[in-house]
Formats: C-alpha cells, sequence, structure tokens
C-alpha cells in the first residue's frame, strides 16, 4: 500500500500516526510533508527510524518550491508526478492520510 | 489504468487542486485515463465561473475546464456539498457537472485506483 | 478485489467533529457507500475516536448534532466500525464512552485491515 502523507511532522500528527499504524510499504512526502525529509529537521530521527520498514520517496517539486532541494536526507528516493503515479500504480491500493 | 480523483479543498487556499491537478496531468501524459474527477467538501469551490485570480496567477478553474475539454475527464461536483457553499448551475464552470456523491462511489468501484487530495 | 464487483471500502476519520465540516460529510459518502451495496469498513483514529464520544450536546454552537446518525447505520447495514486502542487511551476515553458498539483493534491489527482494503477514503 502506498501511504501518501502532506503535512508537516512538526506541526501535525498524520506522518507519526501512518507510521504507527501502516504495515510497512511505500510512503510518498508531498505538499508540506516533504519538511520531513529534509536534513535537521526535528523528525529526522524517527524518518530514518521508519526507513528500515518503509521505502520512503518525496515529491521532488514541492520540496524544490520550498527552497529546500538540496537537503534532501540520503535513501530517500525523489519523484515527479510522473513517478507519484507510477508509485500509486506498483502499490495495490493507496491511502491519503489527510 | 483508470484513475479516479477526489478533490476536497478549495482553489488556491489549498494546494490540493494543485496537486491533483499535476497527478492528472501526468497520469494522462502516461497514457493512463483520467476517468473522473469528483469535487467533496470545499473542493466545489473549484467549480466556480465566478472565478478570478490575478493575472499573473494560475486560474485553476480554467486549468480543470480544458482538462476535461481535452482529455474527456468528468469533473462531477457534489451536489449536497456545493448547495451548501453556494455553487448552483448558475455559476458552474465549463466542463464541471453537479452530481449525486453515488458518482463518487461509482469512480471507487469502476477505477483501479482512487487517490484523494485534501487537507 | 473482491468477488462479484464488490469491493472493500474503508473510511478513516481522523477529525473531531464540529471543528470542521469532515466528520460530517464523510458520514454523507459512508450512508451512499453503502447503498451501493459495497463492503463498508469505518475506522476511527486519532482525534476521530471524538466523533463516537456520548452525550454530545450541540445547542449552544447553534449546529446539527449529527452523533446519532452513528447509531443508525447499523440499519443501513454498517456494522464494521473499527476504532484504533492507542487513540482511545490517548485521549482518556474507553470503548463505555463511545455511542456506538465498535471493534477496537491494535495498532498493528488497524493496518493490517488497512492493507486489505481496496478503496480507502481518508477524511
Amino acid at each position: 500500500m502506498l501511504h501518501i502523507i502532506n503535512k508537516s511532522p512538526l506541526s501535525n500528527g498524520s506522518l507519526e500516526s501512518c507510521l504507527r499504524v501502516a504495515v510497512p510499504g511505500d510512503i510518498l512526502l508531498t505538499e508540506d510533508a516533504v519538511y520531513a525529509a529534509t536534513s535537521g529537521n526535528a523528525f529526522e530521527g524517527k524518518l530514518r527510524e521508519a526507513m528500515g520498514r518503509f521505502k520512503v520517496y518525496v515529491l521532488q517539486p514541492d520540496l524544490d518550491a520550498r527552497g529546500l532541494g538540496d537537503r534532501l536526507i540520503e535513501g530517500v528516493t525523489s519523484v515527479d508526478h510522473g513517478g507519484f503515479v507510477d508509485l500509486t500504480i506498483s502499490n495495490n491500493s493507496c491511502q491519503s492520510w489527510l | 489504468m483508470k484513475f479516479g480523483i477526489v478533490v476536497n479543498e478549495g482553489p488556491y487556499q489549498h494546494q490540493a487542486s494543485d496537486s491533483a491537478y499535476l497527478f492528472a496531468k501526468a497520469a494522462i501524459a502516461k497514457g493512463h485515463e483520467v476517468w473522473r474527477v469528483f469535487f467533496y467538501h470545499d473542493g466545489v469551490n473549484n467549480a466556480s465561473k465566478l472565478t478570478e485570480p490575478p493575472q499573473d496567477d494560475r486560474h485553476i478553474v480554467n486549468r480543470w475546464t480544458k482538462l476535461a475539454e481535452e482529455h474527456k475527464v468528468d469533473l462531477v461536483v457534489c451536489v449536497a456539498a456545493a448547495m451548501r457553499r453556494g455553487i448552483r448551475e448558475e455559476n458552474l464552470a465549463a466542463g464541471f457537472r453537479i452530481s449525486g456523491l453515488g458518482q463518487l462511489v461509482e469512480a471507487g468501484t469502476k477505477c483501479d485506483r482512487l487517490i484523494t487530495f485534501g487537507d | 478485489m473482491s468477488e462479484g464487483g464488490v469491493k472493500k471500502f474503508m473510511f478513516v476519520n481522523r477529525k473531531a467533529p464540529y471543528g470542521t465540516i469532515y466528520a460530517l460529510e464523510s458520514l454523507e459518502v459512508v450512508l451512499i457507500t453503502a447503498a451501493f451495496d459495497q463492503d463498508v469498513s469505518l475506522v476511527f483514529m486519532d482525534d476521530g475516536v471524538y466523533q463516537l464520544k456520548k452525550g454530545q450536546q450541540t445547542k449552544g454552537i447553534e449546529t446539527k448534532n449529527f452523533s446519532p446518525t452513528y447509531r443508525a447505520l447499523e440499519g443501513y447495514d454498517i456494522e464494521k466500525l473499527y476504532v484504533e486502542k492507542e487513540s482511545l487511551e490517548a485521549r482518556g476515553l474507553t470503548e463505555a464512552d463511545l455511542l456506538v458498539d465498535v471493534t477496537v483493534l491494535g495498532r498493528a491489527e488497524m493496518g493490517a485491515l488497512m492493507n486489505e482494503q481496496d478503496v480507502v477514503l481518508s477524511f
């Protein structure tokens, strides 16, 4: 299953809830959730820990828009909107953690 | 692949409608079908033809209309959510139609994937 | 996908009622989905568990109290209501605080159930 998160983990619990409940699979960070994938953010440790169980992707255009295109945590895979589409296909289902 | 998309937030206020549009465009570019986009909650505001952004900004409503025209995307606005928010046939932009929530369920049953964009 | 054109629909409710309209409008989708003879599950987790709190009194905020609708779900053959145990505990609530009968699941069981679904709608 593809888990789509769109909120910063520093101000909202969606990513944390997803990590607590979800069966390991793919996570795509979009919109304000891209902050989770930047080095030095307070959630970095938790994301790195989750990367042992989940494959984490980030929507690069959302990261670039926020001026953090060069701060991506190593091991997080960058995708464009086409890559987003591919992820919804390679997974049998998807869930947006709104 | 046949995609259904749900948009739950209004234009400009939240990135949801932009993200949904870029997803739809990318899916079509890859040769997939975007069968229906269902607008729910404040998402119904994406269908107002009275929308007039500043000239140097993207026109979110017209962008959806164009996508519908060029790629036969069915843009459906939830009637109950629309009535609550003053979206009627009179102010409905081209390419959109107002219908019931059953259209959302149908998108879930008929599409290979249903992707939600919201807050 | 399940047999006979029936899909497994899960509605994940993670937002509290009244502060925003999501809970109410989500319930409207749930009722319609049941009418389409689909396999419907409702999940309440995070602040979504507050939707099921007994004793909601909305007169003072001049808003319709829609919580009785959860009790009517059974009449629409919607009987799969799941609440995440950790979310309840984190809010100082127990099953006795809820206005309908639910199945309480631990986080792992909840995750496994999500993974089995065809369509997951989150509000």
